[in-house]
């Protein structure tokens, strides 16, 4: 199986769309070449997760596409970046560091993309249509593109996303093709309580427990009884993202691709059916939480972004009430849904608990928080996923309800009541 | 000592020479692997606290993050990614790394994907060639 280039796609690898648009393409023709793919296909869309400051290289590759002259050829939203633009000299982010995070973000502003920085550019006006082509990078905003929304794209990472946007081309294989959207693996609720599929904190731990087991598999749901918020299904994707390589999955009753089981499917059998039960989902909850200690320097919101109905939910829950003074209290967003936020009137209602917003990035790619935090607590399960490997601090999981709660308290305080049964 | 020739399909193609580092669980580099030292700092999976520089890196694939490319990237510039990785597939996201290096820095890192039954046979502390066009062979 080889691949085979339009004319056009061969034009632009000569270097007659420029030098950079030649870079990007040799990098796609190559890569799909690596996959297997037999052609490129056309994209109207891209999310650029190269955003992330990591180091020099990652750096020198922006600067080398800008210096070239790079420009994007379709819609192209931009990832979280190193810095909050405006703000990131109220945190412990080193000057220099800073220098070089905002250099990265010149660099992909520069092409011609637009600046939404956000790790939730599905809920933003670019949000993705159904069965739309798009490139997108970010692992939580991949599963919820292909999952949620119906839209294609497989799972890209960093670097590529880019490439793509510039030239307009993706390798056809995998998301992007419908007969490789077929769920595979079954897992099947076993008597899981109504009451706790309405709550917020059942859907990261369901996607950790999912993703553990699915890996780079598309897992299909069956059992769930409610009809799920956009941000619950947000927060299970982004943990299934996190626990394993999950790129799509389907609900059955729920995301569009499945609105029954042979569909989800497309007719075939799954390879595996797994059970679902209290006593998986209570270990799965167990192990988001690396920490014995009640000790809490401060909780953290907003991995994937804060939505504004994120926002709405919180708001009621800080009314009249103030944080302990040992505990930091922070919610990451967007610039677009913060400002939403302040129009609505909560943030108010935050700054008056003595919580703190940062936008633009996310704690997990910006050295922000000083060496004295060490205790985090959060209700994102990729965020507990990937604390302690990359900050080194300690993390417990609650529901939004024990993070407000145990602000206040000053230690880590959790209502287990909901998962016992 | 006993050798063991094993053929996998040479993804991106290269020579290296290293101690084997095993796992039968797939890894993401970002928050995975440090980058800096080539630690595996992924603290629930079985390798955390090994060091990969250096190392013939054998997991089946990769998970998670979008970023593990980036770090890859960094660790090959830094000069603290692992001499070569070996897969169960074609590793995109791994092979994207490789790519980039050689585009930037004339310096691909060799990969090579193995049948599932091929990788099983692989243990941790073996001593691994890799050929360039896809062949690995153990010395134990």
């Amino acid at each position: 199986m080889t691949l085979t280039l339009t004319a056009n796609d061969q034009n632009m690898l000569r270097g007659d769309f420029g030098p950079a648009a030649k870079m990007a393409m040799s990098i796609v023709a190559r890569m799909a070449e690596v996959a297997g793919a037999k052609e490129l296909l056309d994209i109207s869309g891209a999310h650029i997760d190269s955003t992330v400051y990591i180091g020099e290289a990652g750096l020198e590759f922006a600067e080398r596409l800008a210096s070239l002259g790079a420009k994007v050829a379709v819609p192209t939203t931009l990832n979280v970046s190193g810095l909050d633009e405006h703000h990131w000299q109220e945190w412990a982010v080193p000057s220099e560091w800073a220098r070089q995070a905002y250099r990265q973000m010149v660099a992909y502003q520069s092409m011609g993309t637009i600046p939404t920085w956000t790790c939730a550019p599905y809920q933003t006006e670019m949000r993705p249509a159904f069965g739309q082509q798009i490139a997108w990078g970010e692992s939580n905003a991949i599963v919820f593109a292909n999952s949620v929304l119906g839209a294609r794209t497989e799972r890209y990472p960093d670097l590529f996303d880019i490439c793509c946007a510039i030239t307009g081309r993706a390798p056809a294989m995998g998301l992007h093709l419908a007969e490789h959207r077929a769920g595979q693996l079954l897992f099947r609720l076993n008597d899981i309580p109504e009451p706790l599929q309405e709550r917020d904190d059942f859907y990261p731990v369901l996607g950790n427990l999912i993703g553990k087991a699915a890996l780079d598999k598309i897992p299909v749901i069956d059992g769930i009884a409610i009809q799920p918020h956009e941000d619950q299904l947000k927060a299970f994707g982004a943990a299934a993202a996190s626990s394993g390589g999950v790129a799509m999955f389907h609900m059955i009753g729920i995301t569009p691709e499945a609105r029954t089981l042979p569909e989800a499917f497309q007719g075939k059998t799954p390879i595996q059916t797994i059970e679902v039960t209290m006593e998986a989902l209570r270990e799965s909850r167990r192990e988001l939480t690396q920490t014995d200690s009640s000790q809490l320097h401060m909780v953290v919101l907003g991995s994937p972004h804060f939505s504004l109905a994120e926002f709405k939910r919180l708001a009621p829950l800080l009314e009249g009430k103030r944080r302990h003074p040992g505990v930091k209290f922070l919610v990451t967003s967007s610039r677009a849904m913060t400002q939403l936020a302040q129009k609505a009137g909560f943030l108010q209602t935050l700054d008056s608990f003595g919580a703190q917003i940062t936008v633009d990035t996310c704690i997990l790619t910006s050295p922000m928080l000083p060496a004295e935090i060490q205790n985090l607590m959060t209700n994102s399960a990729k965020f507990a996923y990937y604390a302690p490997g990359l900050l080194g601090k300690m993390i417990a999981f609650g529901s939004l309800e024990d993070c407000v709660n145990s602000a206040v308290a000053g230690e880590i305080i959790r209502d287990e009541s909901p998962w016992l049964r | 000592m006993a050798e063991i020739r094993l053929q996998g399909t040479a993804i991106i193609r290269g020579e290296a020479h290293g101690r084997a580092l095993v796992s039968r669980e797939p890894l993401s580099f970002w928050g995975g692997y440090d980058w800096r030292t080539g630690e595996i700092i992924d603290r629930r999976h079985v390798l955390s606290g090994s060091i990969a520089k250096d190392k013939i890196l054998a997991v089946p694939f990769t998970r998670g993050s979008s970023t593990t490319t980036a770090v890859l990237l960094e660790a090959i510039r830094a000069g603290t990614a692992p001499a070569a990785i070996l897969t169960t597939d074609t590793d995109f996201f791994f092979a994207l790394a490789s790519v980039v290096a050689e585009e930037l820095y004339a310096s691909p890192l060799p990969l090579v994907a193995l049948a599932a039954d091929d990788f099983a046979q692989l243990r941790t502390d073996d001593e691994v060639q890799v050929t360039a066009d896809g062949a690995v062979i153990l010395v134990r």
